[in-house]
């Protein structure tokens, strides 16, 4: 047990009264004096040239105020990862996908944006198109970007240790194949924005965004302006899980808009058109090939994986990574080989969401080393448990695991569960299967190459003393984040929650680089504690100079300033303090301890603003090889979970019935956050498990851009999950905390496969899980039988 | 032509001259300034956007605002009471029900409805109600934690 105050609790989120009651302002919830209605025109086609764009009839329909295309914009070619800027505001030479855009229209109200959008008059010259990985991928095939021959967007080859050695040495080596859908974000709200262009040439955007930092550079760069001159402001958002991780075209569209026509403009993408988007999970196909020994050591894995990508980069670089380093834990292995290759093809661009890259690697692997361990006779946790990783291992690509605790989730796991008492148990058409994985506690280094620190923190003090302001850049986008800092910074202060306020989200506050490689906690926690220590710092001092006690022999603990030795006498601070609150109510009384807010209100006097700053970067971390860098982390937070299934043996259906997830989070800062982190993760990971699936017609158009034909997990298919909080207390994270909001959707998509496997005997490939896929793998196996 | 619809909206009345395409839901955001209801998806299928109609919820996004004439209509900001929020909205507070609260809204109407129906709900019974409510946030374990710690409230209170 521990003796924190504040911190390793449960905390009603800060956030949660304005959210309950409908007073937190979203996005689409704002407006401003004059503001005006952005729409953006859509190219109909997947691959045409643009031959001539005539907009001179939007341009005369009354209530517009401006129409830009390429031609007013310019081309500033930019995109998420500087190796790969691929992307221009508006297309000027060719459409790459249905859904690239061509134009933008303000107007005073949206029916009359929309209505001169349709007034747009764009010359096509339809061009053959690539819409699969095979088609993009073959001999001759049309080229989506010029600058990237044979449609690809990157490629990866990296080989650690002696696969060929490591097989040579198996027993058991196995090939498999498997593939995985595109996903949609299908976060709640819509990305939307509005961008306030001033006449003093300060541009601000309000923006639903994961990243205000990156999305600022972005706007700045493309504009033209300096970044000093740009703000990007965060207000409520509704879910992001990656895809709100980029900039993109509407938030410089406004910007654009409002710098022509000097008034705000406010831009919102409908339903289909954060479809179109996208920027979502990339469709991943892997041939994994692995040897095992005979005693179940894994000994050597050969990854090959394919990701189609869409027409532009966006994170793709880092996920065609990712796809392959994330399998180098969390099991020991010395020898690993992978070959990734990122395809462009002529569809919406995907990109980053939750559990970045690794998502299918993990449960094509996990999948395959259940297969294995079945073959060898061993028990799927045994097997597990055999291989884990702990705390101190090193990865055959340099991940450093300072802590890890992946062997505590499994024996976890499987002792809630039940597992020995169920595994092959269990009647036909009921299974139970198990899984692992982990995740990065933060991107080790920025997506551009810099020296910036990762997060700034400010936190300023009233003049009172009573409450403590904390500024951050950092972005809370549902996850938590400002009720952690605010727990975090309570803690160090020694205060309590109820004295501190948080504003985030904006760049005004410092540099924070934002919601994504689930890095807020260990990041912008660290800075934070640092700026509480710095400010705590401060007040001793001049409480130190004032009653002539050294700094060292104080403390603050709830609240209240303590002394190592004797109490000095502070009743003429006292005094002098109720004198200048005469009238309130809330002064100390004349007895009792001296209070922080008193000895901040001292320091106040002694020294003006008490202003405490602190900062985060990690340390060097990782190999020196060709793409090192992705899925290096200060931390790492590995987990297990279990799951189990009914499988209607005549239909295909399946129905999840109890899943049990164990997490090693370091610290749980808000434990009530780090348990809705586990389950919205396991939601996410069914909900690609069973129902997920972006689907397109032969002319690459998106066939289901809605919640009716593209299903999430409802009420009534997320069962309840078993929640374990691991705590194993990372020494790279602040107060031992690390991630917890990636790393549990891991394990989900193949705990569920292999808990099919379990109810049914048959091993699925190929996702989702419909009911079809499911039926006919069935019957397969019975005539196979026969 | 506009048209004259009279509306009651959170216990207040309204003479209110709405388009014959307007929804309920944009008359209540952009019109009134009840920015409490969300629109999630604007063709019914999310559920952001949920509503109280005459003691149903619906998706405001789907009911034409004319339609709203000689209604009740409950909205988020019309649930508190002078000691202040909604049981239920304590609840969704208190069980950490709410991660991004885009669906908080409609998610919290969905449960008041129901718990104005059957006061102690089982669990089925409260994942029915709320099938209607997208949520990409929480897996809806803690929601349904909050709506039957509501109705528990609620029946202590009584």
């Amino acid at each position: 047990m521990n003796d924190y105050n504040v911190i390793n609790k449960r905390a009603p989120r800060l956030d949660a009264p304005d959210k309950a009651s409908g007073r937190a302002k979203y996005i689409d919830d704002m407006t401003m004096p004059g503001m005006l209605y952005g729409a953006l025109l859509q190219s109909p086609i997947a691959h045409a040239a643009i031959k001539n764009i005539d907009t001179e009839k939007a341009r005369k329909l009354p209530g517009v105020k401006a129409v830009l295309t390429a031609a007013d914009v310019g081309l500033v070619h930019y995109g998420v990862s500087p190796a790969r800027y691929d992307e221009t505001v508006f297309c000027h030479d060719k459409v790459r996908y249905v859904g690239d855009e061509v134009a933008a229209v303000a107007a005073t109200d949206l029916e009359t944006a929309m209505e001169a959008v349709a007034l747009i008059k764009v010359d096509y010259e339809e061009l053959p198109a690539v819409f699969t990985m095979e088609e993009a991928l073959a001999e001759g095939a049309p080229l989506v970007q010029e600058r990237y021959p044979g449609n690809l967007c990157a490629e990866v080859h990296q080989e650690f240790g002696n696969v060929e050695e490591g097989l040579r040495q198996s027993d058991l080596v196995r090939t498999d194949v498997f593939v995985n859908k595109r996903q949609d974000g299908a976060f709640l709200e819509p990305q939307g924005c509005i961008a306030d262009f001033n006449r003093n040439g300060f541009l601000t955007l309000y923006s639903s965004t994961q990243v205000p930092h990156y999305v600022m550079r972005n706007i700045a760069m493309v504009l033209g302006i300096p970044i000093g001159k740009a703000r990007v402001v965060k207000p409520y958002v509704g879910g992001g899980f990656g895809p709100k991780a980029g900039t993109n075209t509407m938030e410089l569209a406004s910007c654009f808009l409002s710098k022509k026509t000097g008034r705000p403009v406010k831009m919102n993408y409908s339903r289909e058109q954060v479809f179109l988007f996208s920027r979502a999970r990339h469709q991943f196909r892997h041939k994994l090939t692995t040897g095992i020994k005979k005693d179940g050591t894994i000994m050597a894995l050969i990854n090959e994986c394919h990701l189609e990508g869409g027409a532009y980069a966006s994170f793709g670089i880092a996920t065609v990574y990712y796809a392959g380093s994330l399998l180098a834990a969390p099991y020991k292995l010395s020898n690993m080989k992978y070959d990734g290759y990122r395809v462009y093809t002529n569809r919406p661009a995907c990109g980053a969401q939750r559990g970045h890259g690794g998502v299918a690697a993990r449960a094509a692997w996990e999948q395959q080393l259940d297969i294995m361990a079945h073959e060898l006779g061993m028990d799927p946790v045994e097997f597990r448990l055999k291989n884990s990783m702990q705390a101190g291992y090193i990865t055959c690509n340099e991940f450093n695991t300072s802590s890890f605790g992946m062997r505590e989730c499994i024996e976890a796991v499987a002792g809630v569960s039940g597992w020995k008492d169920k595994k092959g148990k269990m009647p036909r058409g009921k299974g139970i299967g198990i899984a692992t994985g982990f995740f990065v506690s933060g991107a080790g280094y920025p997506i551009y190459r810099s020296d910036t620190p990762h997060s700034t923190v400010i936190i300023k003090l009233s003049e009172d003393g009573g409450t403590a302001h904390l500024l951050t850049g950092s972005a809370d986008i549902g996850q938590g984040s400002d009720t952690a800092m605010a727990m975090i910074a309570a803690e160090t202060l020694g205060i309590g929650l109820d004295s501190i306020r948080v504003s985030s989200g904006d760049t005004e506050f410092g540099v924070d680089l934002g919601a994504y490689s689930s890095r807020q906690t260990l990041m912008t926690g660290h800075a934070t504690k640092q700026a509480a220590e710095d400010v705590k710092r401060q007040v001793l001092e001049v409480v130190a100079e004032k009653l002539k006690v050294p700094a060292s022999d104080m403390d603050v603990k709830s609240g209240v300033v303590t002394f190592k030795g004797k109490e000095p006498d502070f009743s003429l601070l006292r005094g002098s303090y109720i004198k200048e609150h005469r009238g309130f109510t809330d002064n100390p009384g004349e007895q009792g301890p001296l209070q922080f807010r008193e000895a901040a209100r001292i320091a106040f006097l002694a020294r003006g603003s008490i202003v405490g700053t602190g900062k985060y970067k990690p340390g060097d971390l990782g190999g020196s090889f060709k793409g090192a860098t992705v899925g290096t982390s200060p931390a790492y937070g590995p987990s297990a979970q279990v799951v189990e299934v009914t499988v209607d043996m005549e239909t295909g259906q399946i129905k999840v019935d109890k899943m049990t997830d164990a997490h090693d989070c370091g610290l749980a800062i808000n434990v009530t956050s780090v348990e809705g982190q586990m389950q919205g993760s396991l939601s996410m990971g069914l909900g690609e498990a069973l129902f997920e699936e972006v689907k397109f017609d032969a002319k690459g158009r998106i066939l289901n851009p809605n919640f009716a034909e593209y299903k999430i997990p409802t009420a009534l298919d997320m069962p309840n999950v078993e929640c374990i909080i691991v705590e194993s207390n990372e020494p790279n994270g602040p107060y031992g905390a690390k991630e917890v909001g990636e790393g549990a959707i891991m394990p989900t998509i193949p705990a569920i496969l292999n808990a099919v496997y379990d109810a049914t005997g048959i091993r699925v490939w190929e996702l989702p899980l419909t009911p079809e896929r499911v039926h006919k793998a069935i019957k397969d196996l019975e005539k196979k039988k026969e | 032509m506009k048209r004259l619809i009279k509306t009651t909206i959170n216990g207040k009345a309204f003479e209110l001259a709405v388009s014959p395409n307007q929804t309920l839901a944009d008359l209540l955001r952009y019109e009134l300034g009840l920015t409490g209801t969300k629109k999630g998806c604007e063709i019914g299928e999310c559920g952001s956007c949920t509503v109280i109609l005459d003691g149903r919820p619906v998706n405001s996004c789907l009911v034409l605002a004319v339609r709203a004439d000689g209604s009740s209509i409950t909205t988020i900001e019309g649930i508190e009471t002078d000691s202040g929020m909604h049981p239920i909205q304590k609840a969704f507070v208190e069980k950490g029900a709410i991660q991004c609260g885009f669906c908080s809204p409609g998610m919290i109407l969905s449960a008041k409805a129901l718990l104005d129906k059957i006061p102690s709900p089982d669990e089925e019974q409260i994942r029915t109600a709320i099938s209607g409510n997208l949520c990409r946030c929480t897996g809806y374990q803690k929601i349904v934690e909050a709506i039957a710690s509501a109705a528990h409230t609620g029946v202590k209170n009584e």
